[in-house]
Formats: structure tokens, sequence, C-alpha cells
């Protein structure tokens, strides 16, 4: 298998020393979500950005339909990325079902991590009346969001593959990277759409042992505030945060306060012994 | 244009001031504050949606308007593309209407901004797709039936292919053998090469490499017919030659136009040795294999089968001692092409003298090298066969 940095078209900036900060996108895009959250930890943090498998300038090439059949699959990538950078007490910062893929990859290897911020999180999107859990959906919801992107995606051409499943050696495909921007094959979307949105990952949370932030928009309807609440009550010691921010995006629409909330909460945490990254 | 039409049109026009074009527009037309709360909808949104422009821009956002799933796609998609690029084209949605049925639609969405390149307003236009994605599903049914067809077919070819080379690795007592037969990898069709060893008796035994022309269903029933001929003649001729000269009988009469090409040993056993008698009928020619470095092919050719009336077939006898043999091939092995370039009697030359002449270790490396030459893309089948008289001791 290619290397983790390049099949995840890795890119890391900051201060050497600092403390490892991964942002990692949720489904749709890819790490052009952080662009405005991102720039404000280069300062005083070693940052880490990337594209999960099948989006923004991964390698394609490494799509697996086996090993991306369930959350591990993405969490062994970041575990990967994290092996292979050597980055040491990470502070991982998931959005949407990263949050989830970030915190099984902690509950993995909780020695590397020093803190998960989940922002907008979901541990399971359809309702499931025999624990009186509301995640907000039905069964079928889940077949029309898969027919929409079914719908959306007639468009994807095999001639347009290669643009958008990256190229990193070619840099003058920049510009259409970019247009390409939450664009991927159909048959990658669909799978990882149906992983997102059918798994259950609440008895995951428990799991997670490392201080968490969870980050909830006053208005998401994708992760509404009683699953914020939910994840926040079954991870013991987390944080709070009701972000004045609508939509399941306030990485995009809020990054302000998005900022801060992270901020806050990094700037309060432990600094560990040997965590020189 | 008469007077009273061109009166008409001019009154029309009048009508048609900015606000009538803005309601009455055969289109939807909704404004939204950045973060999508509704504050302006036309009268044809709200007449397709069955509501008024008062419900609409009371508090609600345009994400409410759209299906649960749809609701996912705007936040996962919609939302970060318009904030990326300022706008979005042709996504496909489900608006509710308030009677709960469905609106297919098709939206485009503008960002507009301030002098300070902070959003203001988001303009949003609806078409109603209701037609259109009728016919795309259509469209994605039909592709699904294309591609699970294919696969169908693919598999009906591999299963036909297998009926055409014999069921099980042959084995004959006192002769080292081995076989290989990889198919094109692509494409649907059925390849013509074909391979069969067979007993008459106990020490007399027919080994028959061959390739009719062509490819799919009319090849493979030209091929299973020439395979079953030769295994009926060499029970009623003694040589190889007349089993192939009664094959060119056969096909010269069968309706198809199709012809091939065979290459016939006829093994009989002598003490430990084997007598072989070989015809080559418009096929590459065998290779003798020998231990003391001195393989070549054989100087055997002959006519195609099932083209001439009187085509003459001509045998060759040799003696196989132990650790002699021969070497059969389709055409597939020596002109596997890679930049122009084929390979050839050299590589096969080459493949002798790197994997020896073991049975299985030389039909396995030159199937191998074969493939490597070709970048593992082969155009066309391979069939290999080996065949040797054990060393003694």
């Amino acid at each position: 298998m290619v290397d983790a940095v390049t099949r995840l078209n890795a890119t890391v900036a900051g201060v050497a020393g600092g403390r490892p900060v991964i942002f990692a996108h949720g489904f749709g895009c890819d790490q052009h979500m952080w662009r405005h959250v991102a720039p404000h930890f280069v300062e005083d943090h070693r940052v880490v950005l990337f594209d999960y498998v099948g989006c923004g300038g991964s390698a394609g090439s490494a799509w697996d339909p086996a090993r991306y059949s369930s959350l591990q699959g993405y969490a062994a990538d970041v575990l990967d990325l994290v092996e292979e950078l050597d980055l040491h007490d990470v502070v991982l910062v998931g959005h949407s079902v990263s949050s989830m893929i970030g915190a099984l990859a902690v509950a993995r290897r909780p020695e590397r991590f020093g803190a998960l911020v989940m922002v907008a999180p979901s541990p399971r999107y359809i309702d499931d009346p025999d624990r009186s859990y509301v995640g907000g959906f039905a069964a079928e919801d889940i077949e029309e969001l898969l027919d929409s992107l079914a719908s959306n995606y007639l468009g994807w051409s095999t001639a347009m593959a290669p643009v958008i499943m990256g190229n990193p050696e070619r840099p003058e495909l920049g510009a259409e990277l970019t247009e390409s921007f939450c664009r991927m094959d159909p048959a990658i979307a669909r799978q990882w759409a149906q992983v997102t949105f059918l798994s259950d990952n609440r008895d995951d949370l428990a799991g997670v042992t490392v201080p968490t932030l969870v980050l909830q928009s006053t208005q998401d309807v994708i992760a509404p505030i009683e699953v914020g609440r939910y994840v926040h009550d079954a991870i013991p010691g987390s944080e709070l945060v009701l972000l004045e921010a609508t939509g399941h995006c306030p990485n995009l629409s809020a990054p302000e306060s998005t900022v801060r909330a992270i901020t806050d909460f990094v700037d309060r945490l432990p600094d560990r012994a040997g965590s020189t990254g | 244009m008469t007077q009273a039409a061109r009166k008409a049109f001019l009154d029309a026009l009048v009508d048609d001031d900015p606000v009538q074009l803005y309601d009455q527009a055969p289109c939807g037309f909704l404004s939204t504050t950045p973060d999508g709360r509704i504050v302006k909808a036309n009268a044809t949104l709200c007449s397709w949606l069955g509501t008024t422009p008062d419900a609409l821009c009371s508090g609600r956002s345009f994400a409410d308007l759209l299906t649960r799933g749809g609701q996912v796609y705007h936040e996962t998609h919609y939302a970060p593309m318009l904030r990326m690029h300022d706008r979005v084209r042709e996504l496909a949605l489900e608006m509710r209407r308030v009677d709960g049925r469905r609106l297919p639609v098709l939206v485009n969405a503008t960002m507009v901004r301030d002098a300070a390149g902070e959003p203001v307003v988001i303009r949003i236009a609806v078409f109603d797709a209701t037609e259109r994605r009728r016919y795309e599903r259509e469209l994605v049914a039909a592709k699904e039936l294309a591609e699970s067809s294919e696969a169908e077919a693919l598999k009906l070819a591999r299963t036909l292919q297998q009926t055409l080379i014999p069921a099980t690795e042959p084995v004959v007592p006192g002769l080292e053998l081995a076989t290989a037969y990889r198919p094109a990898t692509h494409g649907l069709l059925v390849g013509g090469d074909f391979y069969d060893v067979f007993a008459i008796s106990p020490d007399d035994w027919a080994v028959v490499v061959g390739d009719v022309c062509g490819k799919g269903a009319d090849a493979a029933v030209i091929t299973a017919l020439a395979r079953w001929t030769l295994r009926g003649a060499s029970v009623a001729y003694d040589a190889p030659s007349q089993a192939i000269a009664n094959l060119n009988e056969v096909l010269r009469s069968h309706e198809s136009e199709r012809f091939c090409t065979a290459a016939v040993v006829r093994l009989r056993r002598s003490g430990s040795s084997w007598r072989a008698q070989v015809c080559v009928a418009g096929h590459p020619a065998p290779y003798v294999l020998r231990t003391d470095g001195e393989s070549g092919p054989m100087v055997a050719t002959g006519p195609l089968v099932g083209i001439f009336e009187d085509a003459e077939f001509t045998d060759h006898e040799l003696e196989l001692g132990p650790g002699t043999g021969l070497l059969l091939f389709t055409d597939g092995v020596t002109e596997a092409g890679s930049a122009g370039a084929f390979f050839d009697d050299r590589g096969i030359a080459a493949a002798i003298s790197t994997h020896g002449t073991q049975p299985q270790l030389l039909v396995e490396g030159l199937v191998h090298d074969v493939a490597v030459f070709q970048e593992g893309d082969p155009r066309d089948d391979i069939a290999v066969l080996a065949l040797r008289t054990p060393l003694e001791g």
C-alpha cells in the first residue's frame, strides 16, 4: 500500500516542535473544509490536514471497498498518518463522521492522543426507539440520501475521474481540484454514505478516554442539539460548547467561534511529558 | 404581425414589469440570508409547493423545504460548495410540498457578497425537473441492467471457455506434462484457443493444441467441433496427419467459414521412452526440448485446416528419450506484443534457457514471461503445453 501521506494527500504546516493538531474532514468534501480554521493554529501547532481516500487529492487507486466497509478502515488511515508522521499527544479535530472516526482511532491508540474535538458529531443517525434514542433520521431518509447522491453524481464521468481523484504530482491541476471540491466517484460516495449514516457508534463513545470537546451548532438538521448532548453525556468528562452557528458545518459558517472554542479548549490541555511531537 | 397582434404584444410587454417577471417567472425564485433563512419567494415556487410567501418567510430555511435525504446533501455538499465558489449549479434535489408530495427540482444558487466580501444574500433559482428525473432514473436503471448483463456475459464466456479445455490437469503415466491457459484479459468473447490430452489406449496417447480463427460464440462452436473431431479421428486413424485431414474435411463441409490451426502429437510408449508423431497444420512449430541445451523449433509446417480441398498434412517422427520433450503453444505467445515488438521465437528460446525443460517450471515461467512482456495485459488467449519423458534414475 502507498504510504499514508501520499495516499491521503496529507499536508503538514506550522511549528515543527508544536503540539500536533490533525483536522479530519467529514463526509462530502475534503480538507478545504478547514480553510478558515486551520490557519489559526499554524503559529503554535503542528497542523496536519488530509483527504480521505476517494476525496480531494487522495490517491483514488487506494480505494478498497473491503477496507472502507466500516469506519474502522477510516480510523486505520488516521492511525497510519499518526504513525508515519511519528505524532504524539495529538489533538484530533474531526468534523461530522470524523468525530466518530476519531473516537475509534483514540480508543485504539489512546497513548498517541492528547485530546479529541468533535465538531457536529452524531454516533447514530437513525432513531432507535428500543433505546429511546433520537438520531433524527428514519431508514427511508438514508435511502433518499443515496438517491440524492446518485442523481447528483449523474454528471460524474470517467473523463473527470483522474482530475477529481487527485494528481499530487501535477500541481497545475490545482484549479481543477478546487473545482472538483465536494465531488467524488459515485460508487465511493455511495459506500461512504452508507457506512456513515448506517453506523452505530454509541457504544464506542465510552472508549474515548482523552479530554474531549463537543462542538454543537444551535441549528443542525443532521446532528441536532439532543444528539450533541447525548455524545457529551456518553463521554465522561467531556465538554459541550454550543456555537452560535446555523447548519452542519460551523467550520465554514462560523469559523471564528469554532476557532475560539477549539483554542480555548486546547490551551487548557495539560502538557504531557515528552510531548515534543 | 397584424396591427391587432402587435398591439396585444406591446400591451403584454408593458404588463411584464420586473415584479410580474419575478413572481410569474417559469421557475421558482428564493432569496435567503447567508445562513439559509428564507426572506423572499416568488409566486411560482409558492404555487408549486402549495404555500404562500408569508408562510415560507416565517423563519423557515431553504433546507426545511427539502426531503431529509436532500437536507443531508444540502449540508454536506451544497452549502460547502456555495461557500467555496459563491455558486452552485444543477443540483438535483427534491422539495416537499405542503400536501406531502415530492417535487423533483434542479437548483442553481448564487451567493451575493458586499464590498468587504461578507456574504449578504443567497439567490436560488428552482426548476421543475419531474420529467427529467424520471428520465434519469430510467437511464440509471438501463445502465445498471447493462452492467449486470455484461457481468453475466463475461461469466458465460468464461464458463464456455472452460468446456473447450480439459476440466482437470491431464495426467499421462510415465510422462511429465503441464498445461496453461490464459484468456485475454479484456472482452467478453470466448477465445478460439484449445488444447486436449487423451488416451486411445494405455500406451497410446494424443496431445492437441489448436486455435480457431476469431472469437465469440460461433467460433466456440467450431472450437468444440474441432476438439471432438480430433478425438474421434484419433481413434479411427493411426497418424495425426490423417486425423487432421479428417478435421479438414469436416470443417470444409461445415457451413461456417471458419478455419483453424493445430499441432497434433501421437505418443506411443516404447519402454522408458515415447515415440512421437507430430503433425503441424498452419500452427507455430512445436519446440523439441532437450537437456543438453540444444532445444529448438521443429522444422514442420503444413496448410491451415478447413480451407483447401486437397490439403496435404505431413507427420514427423521423433524419439522422446529420457529428458527429451516437446513444447506446444498458440500464437498468443509468439505474437504477444509490447511497444511494437513481439515476444517471438527469441522470447521462447530465452524462456527455455531461463526456466529449463521441466514441463511445470517451463509452462509457468513462459506464461509469466509473456505476461510481463505485454505488461500483464494479454490481448490474445494463450495456450501452452509442455511434455517430457522423465529423466532416468
